[in-house]
């Protein structure tokens, strides 16, 4: 760790000067000797005190450090980073739309740009104070004064190092008399501890550098390699559940399927659906050209079939049934090519088919339209129906079909 | 163990010829004593006992699943999330008391500072274990984490809950720097005073190689400073983030803007209460009456009254907003919190925050060591259920009485809750016995005869001496 590395090199004879070292008992007394040092001219000395003295900046004659700036260059290096991170993944790499928001807002990502910047500038403000102070800093030749070991307790020392160009053995000496210290001590080049470090903490860093690199190293491979092998699966989670999932294959069961099927003679207490005027629009094997008897025709029937239409039929039919929906208006505009367009449903074609078929076409579907039966109960497609009639009588109504007393409010 | 003491060491006075030596004896002591007595020994056998009842409790949770708390909806967060907000607001007052009473140069701070700090880190650790198993699986939690992985993904940066992430690990992150920064010096100190081979080797690399350059001590003091400055926003901000967990939600009394303030006034005051609570046996015991002083527990006193006050008024502003804001489901969540089913917790709070510590206005109690202590303990218990109530009863009564509910903690959410003390309590004891205790090189700094005898800068320091050696 010295300065004068030329010494070393003859190992015979008394070791070189390091430099003279005066000690004090209190504050008052170094900051009048590092007066009267600093004011000698001196370059290379130093104090060492076991607490920061008060006003010893000045005595000394040391310059503001340069930390404070390193500290702004590292906050301002978070805070750029921190924009940057969060631009970049949830904005630009992943986009990620959260309740309709913009994607890169400034007031919702100050919270960790205010933490970035404080994360980086603050252990940036140890390192830079560690790097600038040359720590650590394992030996030094005032280690072996043993005097010096209360340079952490109660004394205060200061060192003229013998490089400085204006050190003189014997004037240097009768400057520090001057200032009336406790002691002072010639302080000789450290010979014994060496500069290098020992060969187990070298042999320990590189197997330590090298075997960190190994985990990085499998990562990399399992990347950019092919294996038949399955993948460790360290944690399990639920990942792995000893049972059965429908339509895969199953040695329990004769038929090796593990979705049973109903038995074909069975029927779900209350599911017989006997009634094919009811269920099926049909009668002796023909669609019905009435309401069956159990549907009942009445004003509460027709509100209900006004609202279930308006969810189920106006998409694509629209609202006054004549395939003019927004969907069916959208797929016109697209001009795909795929699209069969909603029928008019107040078509004469439609206003001569029967009640049944109309039954049978919104229980099963028809070309582009899916089947409605597993989703509209029973009762209420006959009620659309009825709802469907009245819309088509209104379609070619005319004033004369109504009561006296309504024409005159239209 | 030939190695136990019956007497305690520390009772004696400190040696040394002048007051700089008699403060590096003071504390060095307790450190380097061959014969640690025995009721150390006895305190660090209960913590060690609490801390595996944690560890078995954790190692319980995480192999048979959190359902062995009674956390469930519609009290999702209960037990695990009060004891986050509890032990990260007790680790509040550590930097505050390091760094933004520093950057007020209130030089009382030197001899409490240091085991504060110690004590702040030993809560954020005890804070963070609790969302780590909270979320059931605690091998994911890198999700959380801006990692480039084989999903592309990336965190959610708009979600309070991440920016928790990078709050608490940023505090803890500052403050552990800022800890080892300020014990160097005194790392030195112990190395320089070390009898054996193993204590020079340890305490020499934590040291650094420092040997207290005045050029080295100049960009020392820089770094402190600048730390301080970085580190009072950061105090602020962290119980803040933590209360937008609850202020960015829109359940009926976590929806508050009051939040953020009142957060951070209550773990300044919940933080002060375990720093005398620490103190008043640390003092007793360790012999460092001398540097802390019935003076310095009088002033962190003074310190509970005011955040008592501040803690005080932000439940009643709570009841205030709750009222003029016209809302009736606020209106209804702040009556329910006062006179509902939580109502036993809720009185508990008021009468541990807000009540007992105004017996601290007469100048017996709040100079009283023992009253401190009590005090302190009703304290830390008080702001346990703050938390408590916050969570409960806002989550068990929401909007809809159909999502309504009553949060029943089992015996292994009181295992882990008490369990946590033993973390605590187990690094606050190792601390103790190997870390020095009390700053000594700014106890020294600030002492009277670090100033006396310079000509040209008159005694500046007319006041009361920090330190009695």
């Amino acid at each position: 760790m010295s300065d004068s590395h030329e010494p070393q090199a003859s190992e015979s004879g008394p070791a070189p000067l390091h430099g003279l070292l005066a000690e004090y008992t209190t504050t008052g007394d170094i900051l009048r000797a590092s007066k009267k040092v600093r004011d000698a001219g001196f370059s290379r000395w130093d104090t060492f005190t076991p607490f920061p003295v008060h006003g010893i900046d000045r005595a000394m004659g040391i310059r503001m450090t340069i930390l404070p700036w390193i500290v702004l260059g590292a906050g301002l290096t978070g805070l750029g980073t921190a924009i940057l991170l969060q631009w970049w993944t949830n904005a630009y790499d992943y986009p990620w739309l959260i309740s309709g928001k913009p994607l890169w807002s400034i007031p919702a990502n100050v919270p960790i740009m205010f933490e970035l910047t404080v994360l980086i500038g603050g252990v940036t403000a140890f390192i830079a104070m560690l790097v600038l102070n040359n720590l650590p800093m394992p030996a030094h030749p005032l280690d072996q004064v043993k005097r010096f070991a209360r340079a952490t307790d109660d004394r205060f020392f200061l060192l003229i190092e013998a490089a400085d160009p204006k050190f003189d053995a014997d004037a240097t000496r009768a400057l520090l008399d001057s200032t009336r210290p406790h002691a002072i001590e010639s302080i000789l080049e450290d010979r014994k501890t060496s500069d290098k470090l020992p060969t187990g903490i070298i042999y320990a860093l590189v197997i330590a550098t090298v075997a960190s690199a190994v985990p990085f190293a499998l990562a990399a491979k399992a990347r950019y390699t092919k294996s038949r092998s399955t993948r460790i699966h360290l944690i399990q989670d639920m990942d792995a559940q000893p049972k059965y999932k429908a339509q895969r294959e199953n040695p329990v069961f004769a038929d090796g399927r593990s979705t049973r099927v109903p038995d074909p003679e069975t029927v779900a207490v209350g599911e017989l659906h006997e009634d094919d005027h009811f269920y099926r629009g049909t009668q002796n094997g023909a669609f019905a050209r009435t309401f069956p008897p159990t549907f009942r025709v009445d004003e509460t029937a027709m509100l209900r079939g006004e609202q279930r239409f308006g969810i189920y039929c106006t998409p694509c039919h629209g609202f006054g049934a004549e395939g003019n929906g927004m969907v069916a208006k959208r797929a016109e505009e697209l001009a795909q090519g795929t699209w069969t367009p909603p029928s008019n449903l107040t078509d004469q074609r439609i206003r001569d088919m029967p009640v049944g078929e109309i039954f049978n076409t919104i229980t099963h579907g028809i070309r582009n339209m899916p089947a409605y039966g597993p989703q509209i109960p029973t009762s209420d497609r006959w009620a659309i129906i009825l709802y469907l009639r009245a819309l088509e009588r209104s379609h070619a109504a005319k004033i004369a079909d109504l009561a006296p007393a309504e024409r005159t409010g239209l | 163990m030939a190695a136990i003491s019956d007497v305690n060491p520390f009772v004696s006075a400190p040696v040394g010829d002048n007051a700089f030596a008699r403060i590096t004896d003071n504390v060095s002591r307790i450190a380097e004593v061959e014969r640690p007595p025995r009721a150390w020994y006895i305190a660090f056998a209960c913590a060690l006992g609490i801390l595996s009842i944690f560890l078995g409790s954790i190692g319980w949770v995480v192999w048979t699943g959190i359902g062995v708390w009674g956390t469930t909806m519609p009290a999702a967060w209960a037990f695990p999330i009060v004891n986050f907000v509890f032990w990260i607001g007790i680790g509040h007052a550590g930097t505050l008391i390091s760094a933004i009473l520093f950057l007020f140069r209130q030089t009382w701070r030197t001899a409490i500072n240091r085991f504060a700090e110690a004590m702040t880190i030993f809560a954020v650790m005890c804070a963070g274990v609790f969302p780590g198993i909270h979320i059931g699986r605690p091998w994911l939690p890198y999700y959380m984490l801006p990692i480039p992985n084989q999903m592309d993904m990336w965190p959610q940066f708009r979600s309070p809950l991440e920016w928790d992430i990078f709050a608490v690990s940023t505090y803890a992150t500052i403050s552990i720097v800022f800890w080892y920064m300020g014990m160097i010096p005194d790392f030195a100190t112990f190395r320089d005073r070390a009898t054996t081979f193993w204590r020079r080797l340890c305490y020499g690399v934590v040291a650094m190689g420092w040997r207290g350059s005045s050029r080295q001590w100049h960009r020392y003091e820089r770094a402190y400073l600048i730390l301080a400055a970085l580190a009072t926003p950061l105090v602020l901000s962290v119980h803040s983030v933590v209360s937008f967990d609850f202020a960015t939600s829109q359940l009926p009394g976590w929806h508050t803007t009051i939040f953020p303030p009142y957060f951070v006034a209550g773990a300044i005051f919940g933080g002060f209460g375990m720093v005398v609570m620490l103190a008043v046996p640390a003092r007793q015991f360790f012999g460092l009456k001398r540097i802390i002083q019935i003076r310095h527990l009088e002033v962190m006193n003074k310190v509970l009254i005011a955040t008592s006050l501040l803690v005080g008024y932000s439940y009643m502003m709570e009841f205030f907003v709750a009222w003029y804001s016209g809302n009736k489901y606020e209106a209804f969540t702040f009556v329910n919190r006062a006179f509902g089913q939580y109502a036993w917790s809720y009185w508990a709070m008021i009468s541990c925050n807000v009540l007992f510590p105004q017996l601290h206005w007469f100048k017996a109690v709040r100079t009283n060591p023992i009253a401190t202590l009590i005090i302190g303990m009703f304290i830390n218990v008080g702001m346990w259920f703050e938390r408590f109530v916050i969570i409960c009863t806002s989550l068990t009564r929401d909007f809809l009485p159909s999502s309504w509910g009553y949060f029943i903690p089992t015996k292994i959410d009181f295992m882990t809750l008490g369990g946590s003390f033993g973390l605590f309590f187990t690094l606050f004891l190792l601390f103790c016995r190997y870390l020095p205790m009390v700053a000594m090189a700014e106890v020294k700094a600030f002492h009277p005869s670090a100033h006396a005898h310079e000509p040209d800068h008159p005694v500046e320091h007319t006041g009361q001496a920090p330190v009695g050696i």
